[in-house]
């Protein structure tokens, strides 16, 4: 399953990237979390919420693939 | 949800006050309102370990973000009753003392446009993926976060 990850604000700063594109196998949000753990050591320690495909998901929800992102906290206004 | 793609709120840069101005002008056709009410979000320059923030640059998840605004103008509606709605946010750097917010409410009578701006802006704060990296006169950078 081929999933675009987008990141946002300060995570950027982790990342170095806003989007990219992972071909994975697992079927939970958090396997998919574990795998960019692993990629980015200091992104763990980061507060963000999940959504996907613009939806704001818990980490045990079923990965249905398209569009992750990661979103730290909003400072909108 | 409606399938129909939201409308946009993002603007490049800070909202003018002529902007806001003829957003005002243009609703004297509008005669069955009898109030308005307008929220402008300003960036402050809080001074922070001794540096001052001097300008404000938003990013956003623009399409989730355009999608929540619509819904927060949706259940406004349903809420309160307006006669009409509009809210712009910017994108990119707006320096301290500019305006990144403009929400204004029109209704036929004033009580209900009180509670509606309080109601819309909170929202707005709480619900929308919308990222400001607050920049200091030396041009180093913290991440805002709305409290």
């Amino acid at each position: 399953m081929l999933i675009t990850i987008k990141y946002f604000g300060q995570l950027t700063e982790i990342t170095h990237l806003e989007e990219e594109y992972l071909d994975f196998e697992g079927t939970q949000v958090s396997e998919l979390l574990d795998t960019l753990y692993r990629k980015y050591n200091t992104l763990k320690t980061k507060d963000f919420q999940v959504a996907q495909n613009q939806e704001l998901v818990d980490e045990n929800t079923k990965l249905t693939g398209q569009e992750i992102a990661l979103l730290p906290p909003f400072a909108g206004g | 949800m409606t399938n129909k793609k939201p409308k946009n709120v993002f603007k490049q840069g800070a909202i003018s006050s002529e902007f806001i101005g003829e957003s005002i002008a243009k609703h004297q056709t509008k005669t069955s309102i009898g109030a308005h009410n307008i929220f402008l979000g300003q960036v402050r320059a809080d001074v922070i370990d001794e540096k001052t923030v001097a300008a404000i640059e938003y990013t956003a998840y623009e399409d989730m973000a355009n999608t929540k605004f619509d819904e927060i103008r949706e259940a406004a509606f349903e809420k309160f009753e307006l006669t009409c709605m509009h809210i712009y946010h910017s994108l990119g750097t707006v320096k301290a003392g500019e305006i990144c917010l403009f929400v204004f409410v029109s209704s036929p009578r004033r009580k209900v446009v009180f509670k509606a701006l309080e109601y819309i802006v909170e929202e707005i704060k709480a619900k929308a993926p919308v990222f400001g990296k607050e920049i200091f006169e030396d041009e180093t950078h913290q991440w805002k976060v709305n409290s």
